[in-house]
């Protein structure tokens, strides 16, 4: 063995990484590249595909054929679900970051012990079951839900209050499942804050609100582009969370796709609006990219 | 910004430099949010009333009916089948995939591997749910190939892998590789530096990504729901299932079951990788 054994070693090591990223290649990527293949073929009958190239899959995202004399008819039906999901997933993240941050300062500023109790309680349901979450929210909110018994057997409503299969229920759904999303990225980043800077501040007459605003929060930048993203993205292609509080009706992306890779088999048509969805995906992680590059290099 | 009363506590805080006012009472908010429809599933599963959401008394009855349910055993046997194969492949294959992407000098393609590694983690779950589907049916119907559970298996391997390789990374960047070089020193082979060195001292990291894959894997329900042929319901499908019935406390029982093995997984996660040095 030479003295560079370690370096040459090294080197070597680099192949390491094949096999994950040929797993990954082969049933990850390659699915995809598929989706897009599909996404411009005309569909069987009975689900699946036939090999002959189309493009009605995205024609039919704005335009509906008239059954009669095969003219196409501008229709929003789709363009409304997508802007329904686009409009559920602003809000949501909205107040995950209004909500998160003063979460995610308060556990940074802690000492390590409680800190560490605070952050454990936080990961908990960011790695629990999303469809039992999701149920347990629906238990809270259905017409004879605790909610609902606990306000009439105050007195304060005579009726249920219609909450459950409605849009609120939905963005709370989202919300409550997304909500440690916004908070573990925010944590990391503000943990390392040096305030030796507020303490700066201080001394020059800002109050505590200048302080938050003119150096806290420009110096938390990373963390919370990186939280609204963690949380943006999987509101965006949300689908247990419109399935279970939604009542089954096609409220958002999600549902659309799996609504026509199952009982609507249409699967270019779902390909296509895959393909769709997969592109504001990249659009929102390009807008990432180009914030991580700009500002403080971000760890998690 | 309004003053505070100048009670001592109150003192206390105004020369805290890094207290802010409410944040707190925020936080508290939050985690009531979190736990609060929890806490009240797990309570209702003791619920002796048939109807879920009323009370009438304490039982244990609704955990021996879920037990006793034969559906569960076999939806959590091929639950087991899924999750523990598909952590013993991304666990061994992120482990590999670790060891050559940290130390050392970084090498050309090294982003495009990392960017593959987290691809996963990036594609909304519908997507490659649907994507999974249409290439087994393609492999079935083109090639005639069908793994049967093996499919499961391979689509959850797949987005595992990225959850087993995030903290055995962390632990090997924060390994000193002078031991690697001081093993070198006295005459050990690259294997025995390997096995007597590297791994006992990554084996937290290996824990831990291996507890957060086998988490990941058993709760999947989107694609395991997509994916899944006749004969090959999991737990999460199995509760769907129920739960467009009438609810029965039966299925708050076999959730709050489902619960507290996440909860222990990710407890005992957060503690194995949490040691440092």
């Amino acid at each position: 063995m030479s003295v560079a054994g370690p370096e040459a070693e090294a080197r070597q090591r680099r192949w390491l990484t094949l096999p994950a990223v040929a797993v990954i290649t082969l049933f990850g990527v390659l699915p995809l590249v598929i989706v897009v293949v599909y996404s411009l073929l005309r569909s069987a009958p009975y689900g699946g595909v036939e090999w002959t190239f189309s493009t009605d899959a995205y024609v039919s995202f704005l335009y509906q054929k008239d059954i009669f004399d095969d003219t196409l008819q501008f229709h929003a039906d789709y363009l409304l679900i997508y802007g329904r999901s686009l409009a559920f997933s602003v809000v949501t993240t909205f107040v995950c970051l209004i909500l998160g941050f003063p979460t995610a300062y308060f556990i940074a500023t802690r000492p390590v012990a409680t800190r560490q109790i605070w952050l454990l309680l936080v990961t908990i349901p960011f790695w629990s079951n999303l469809l039992i979450r999701t149920l347990a929210i629906m238990l809270l909110i259905r017409d004879d839900g605790l909610v609902n018994n606990g306000l009439m057997w105050l007195g304060v409503i005579d009726t249920p209050f219609v909450m459950i299969f409605t849009d609120f229920a939905i963005v709370l759904g989202l919300f409550y499942s997304f909500l440690p999303f916004m908070v573990l990225p925010l944590f990391s980043s503000l943990e390392k804050l040096d305030f030796r800077l507020v303490e700066a501040g201080f001394d020059l007459y800002a109050n505590r609100f200048q302080v938050l605003t003119r150096i806290i929060l420009p110096i938390a930048r990373p963390g919370i582009v990186a939280g609204c993203l963690l949380v943006f993205i999987p509101c965006i292609g949300a689908y247990v969370t419109p399935l279970i509080l939604g009542g089954g009706k096609h409220l958002m992306i999600g549902s659309l796709i799996a609504e026509q890779f199952g009982s609507a088999r249409n699967w270019p048509m779902g390909a296509a609006q895959a393909l769709i969805l997969m592109a504001g995906v990249l659009v929102a992680l390009w807008f990432y990219g180009r914030n991580a590059r700009r500002g403080v290099a971000h760890a998690r | 910004m309004r003053a505070r009363p100048a009670t001592a506590r109150a003192g206390q805080k105004a020369t805290d430099v890094r207290y802010q006012p409410g944040f707190f009472t925020v936080a508290l908010v939050c985690l009531i949010v979190l736990y609060a429809p929890i806490f009240v599933l797990v309570g209702l599963s003791f619920n002796a009333n048939t109807v879920v959401t009323s009370w009438t008394g304490f039982t244990l009855d609704w955990f021996a009916k879920a037990v006793q349910n034969d559906d569960f055993y076999s939806a959590a046997a091929n639950t087991l089948t899924i999750s523990l194969s598909a952590t013993v492949f991304s666990t061994m294959l992120a482990t590999a995939a670790a060891l050559g992407t940290t130390r050392g000098q970084p090498w050309r393609g090294q982003g495009a591997a990392y960017m593959t590694i987290s691809l996963p983690l990036m594609v909304p779950e519908i997507i490659t749910a649907v994507a999974t589907l249409a290439f087994f049916s393609l492999l079935a119907s083109v090639f005639g190939i069908n793994f049967g559970i093996g499919n499961l298996i391979i689509a959850h391997t797949v987005f595992c892998i990225p959850f087993a390789y995030m903290p055995i990374r962390a632990r090997l960047e924060d390994m000193d590789l002078t031991l690697d070089y001081a093993a070198a020193d006295l005459y050990a082979t690259p294997w025995a530096t390997f096995w007597r060195i590297t791994l006992p001292l990554l084996l937290p990291g290996i824990i831990a990504g291996a507890a957060l894959a086998f988490i990941v894997s058993f709760d999947d329900f989107t694609i395991t729901q997509l994916v899944a042929g006749p004969g090959q319901t999991t737990l999460p499908i199995y509760i769907w299932a129920k739960i467009r019935r009438p609810l029965t406390p039966e299925v708050n029982a076999m959730c709050t079951v489902l619960l507290m093995i996440s909860v222990f997984f990710v407890s005992f996660s957060a503690f194995i990788g949490g040691r440092r040095r």
